[in-house]
């Protein structure tokens, strides 16, 4: 039976690399990708009136530019390697966007890469690989 | 009370000091100016009932909300937890993510309204008005909630959205688009006075209120220079972000300035726990105060009609202003984000002046005479005495430092940067009613923005008398047409409300989260 394996992408060498993994293991395992896009967004923030007047265009302006710029150059590279291929762009906190694309699609992992940032700034902001591994309702694969 | 030193004027200051003279006689010019030129529209607002001292305008107001109050069935008190489940994004669809949430709104709204009028008119309020006046001012807030949510779910239902995904709403929509759904004539009339007012009150209380009462403040502390000089140099800041488009100064303030709400809010808790013995006494003096004479100026109704006042002015509920804020919300019922609005009143006056009035009650700045228990009023009768002879944003300082020091700094910041998001919130409602009136273009909004500027600095050097009139006079101008326009329009958001409640109690509208 074909899985679903959910790739964390966000157009960075790290999501690269855990792209390629995925495609690797997709391809012995018969399995296919959903290639997720996370815009980091807190509904708890604040913004100026003007800010507030245009966030529906820039919401859309931002959609499209991640949908042209950042999937569809990878997603005919993974059709290519001939695995099947969906993609999904939300808006969220990145790690908790994540897990909520896997259990809604049911899928049987999640692939992130590595940011490989260490020490002071991520014991302060933590980091979506470290959080992921704690809270993801399936196995996560993070890709160095 | 230590005497501060004096030579923390700025460097600007200090430039432009050698010629002090001068410098005052600007000022002055200014203020006789701009008091000559703004009288006749102060006296026909605040006019009077005929055979009473009670100001007709005031009366629209409270009249207003009592009447949206009873007609929606205390929908304020009914709809407040339902009113924290949208802002907390109970309901708010996943989907939907990146999106202006309730929130946001509420917040990008609150900072419009969360100003010098919690500081500075507070204790103007209390000044006059006495103690008491804090309990009108807190029925007044009460009140205002059914209010606010009235207008902001038409203001949400009337919104005008453009193909580019922009969205414009306010009064000026409801009353055009609203009449005309209902067959009404004489919306767009309405619609037209309702701009000119709102553009006046962008100048007035959205502007010149906020520069008048930051110079205030900073004088107090660093000492005394004139006050086109604070004008100058915020019209020049507010300059570059409204016109310069230097977005980063105004985000950086839109976030500050909520920890600058809360901090204010927990140094008062703070203060009026370390006066907890007092807490007892200044409650009484705010209920007898509201219904007895106690020396004040005006007696209690002096009371009732200074607590009106600075409510109304504070949160703005009626006004119409609030109603531009909140239309760039995504909700699919426009009642949710009325029902989101009702909260700022509620945050505004009943919480965050509240705080205000008890801290200057319960620091005992006003002088009260010994042998008659009455407080005492100053020589010219127009206010009570206080301990420093202090007014407006100088006694809510002199209140706080009598407990911490260093308050009066973190003051001066909270007021210059509460002034500052004032100013920028209210020269966009400025700037949506001059659109509205002349049409969309670079040199028509280059135009505005410029007068705008140039009202900031007007706002610094002028005396607070006049400015305080005119800056009252000229939002509650806009309040007659949009109230107008709420009354004619209120069957609309009832049918809103009941199908909203409806859906909500059989469970066809669900939580997310």
């Amino acid at each position: 039976m074909s899985r679903k394996i959910v790739v964390g992408f966000d157009g960075s060498d790290a999501s690269l690399r855990a792209l390629d993994f995925a495609i690797t293991r997709a391809q012995a395992q018969g399995d296919n990708l959903l290639i997720a896009h996370v815009l980091e967004w807190s509904p708890y923030s604040f913004l100026t009136p003007s800010e507030v007047e245009e966030r529906h265009r820039r919401r859309n302006e931002e959609l499209k530019r991640a949908e042209s710029a950042i999937l569809t150059p990878v997603v005919k590279r993974v059709e290519d390697a001939g695995i099947p291929v969906a993609t999904s762009i939300r808006y969220g906190h990145i790690a908790e966007t994540l897990c909520r694309i896997a259990r809604d699609e049911q899928a049987a992992m999640i692939f992130i890469g590595r940011m490989g940032a260490s020490g002071f700034a991520s014991r302060i902001f933590g980091s979506v690989a470290a959080t992921l591994a704690q809270v993801a309702p399936v196995p996560v694969v993070i890709v160095p | 009370m230590t005497a501060f030193p004096r030579p923390l004027i700025p460097a600007a200051a200090m430039a432009l000091a050698a010629a002090p003279a001068a410098a005052q006689g600007i000022d002055e010019t200014v203020n006789e100016v701009f008091a000559n030129s703004t009288g006749w529209f102060v006296s026909l607002i605040f006019s009077n009932f005929p055979g009473t001292t009670f100001p007709w305008i005031v009366g629209w107001l409270v009249v207003a909300a009592t009447i949206f109050t009873i007609y929606f069935a205390f929908i304020q008190f009914r709809a407040f937890g339902h009113a924290i489940a949208l802002v907390r994004g109970d309901y708010s669809d996943p989907d939907d993510a990146g999106e202006v949430s309730h929130f946001q709104a509420l917040t990008t709204a609150l900072s419009g309204t969360v100003g010098l009028g919690n500081i500075a008119g507070v204790a103007v309020a209390v000044g006059i008005g006495g103690p008491g006046a804090t309990f009108w001012m807190i029925l007044a807030g009460l009140l205002g909630m059914a209010t606010k949510f009235t207008e902001c779910t038409l203001g949400v239902k009337y919104r005008n959205e453009y193909a580019d995904g922009t969205v414009s709403g306010g009064p000026m929509y409801y009353m055009t688009k609203g009449f005309a759904a209902r067959g009404l004539p004489g919306g767009k009339i309405l619609a037209v006075i309702f701009a000119i007012f709102c553009i006046l009150g962008s100048f007035g209380g959205g502007n010149m209120f906020q520069a008048n009462q930051a110079h205030a403040q900073i004088i107090n502390v660093m000492g005394d220079y004139p006050g086109w000089i604070t004008g100058l140099i915020m019209a020049i800041i507010v300059f570059l972000v409204i016109v310069g488009g230097l977005k980063s100064i105004a985000s950086v303030t839109e976030k500050v300035v909520p920890f600058m709400a809360a901090l204010y809010v927990i140094t008062a808790l703070i203060i009026i726990g370390m006066n907890s013995d007092m807490i007892g006494t200044a409650f009484r003096q705010i209920f007898a105060g509201a219904f007895t004479n106690d020396g004040v100026v005006g007696g209690a109704i002096g009371a009732l009609i200074q607590g009106f006042r600075r409510a109304a002015f504070s949160n703005e509920a009626g006004v119409g202003s609030a109603a531009i804020a909140h239309s760039a919300v995504r909700t699919k019922d426009p009642v949710t984000e009325g029902f989101v609005s009702l909260l700022e009143p509620f945050i505004d006056t009943v919480v965050i002046c509240t705080m205000t009035a008890l801290v200057i009650i319960i620091t005992g700045q006003l002088v009260v005479d010994p042998a008659t228990g009455l407080f005492v009023q100053n020589e010219a009768g127009t206010q009570i005495q206080t301990i420093t002879g202090n007014s407006g944003v100088a006694l809510t300082s002199d209140a706080f430092s009598s407990a911490f020091g260093w308050f009066r700094y973190i003051l001066v910041l909270a007021v210059v940067l509460f002034a500052f998001s004032t100013m920028i919130s209210w020269s966009y409602y400025g700037l949506k009613a001059s659109t509205f009136l002349f049409g969309e273009g670079h040199t028509k909004e280059l135009i505005f923005k410029i007068i705008f500027c140039l009202f900031v600095v007007i706002g610094a050097a002028a005396n607070l008398g006049p400015i305080i009139d005119f800056s009252d006079a000229a939002i509650f101008a806009m309040s007659i047409p949009n109230i107008i326009a709420l009354y004619l329009l209120m069957p609309i958001v009832k049918a809103e409300t009941r199908s909203y409640l409806d859906r909500l109690k059989t469970g066809r509208i669900r939580k997310f989260a």
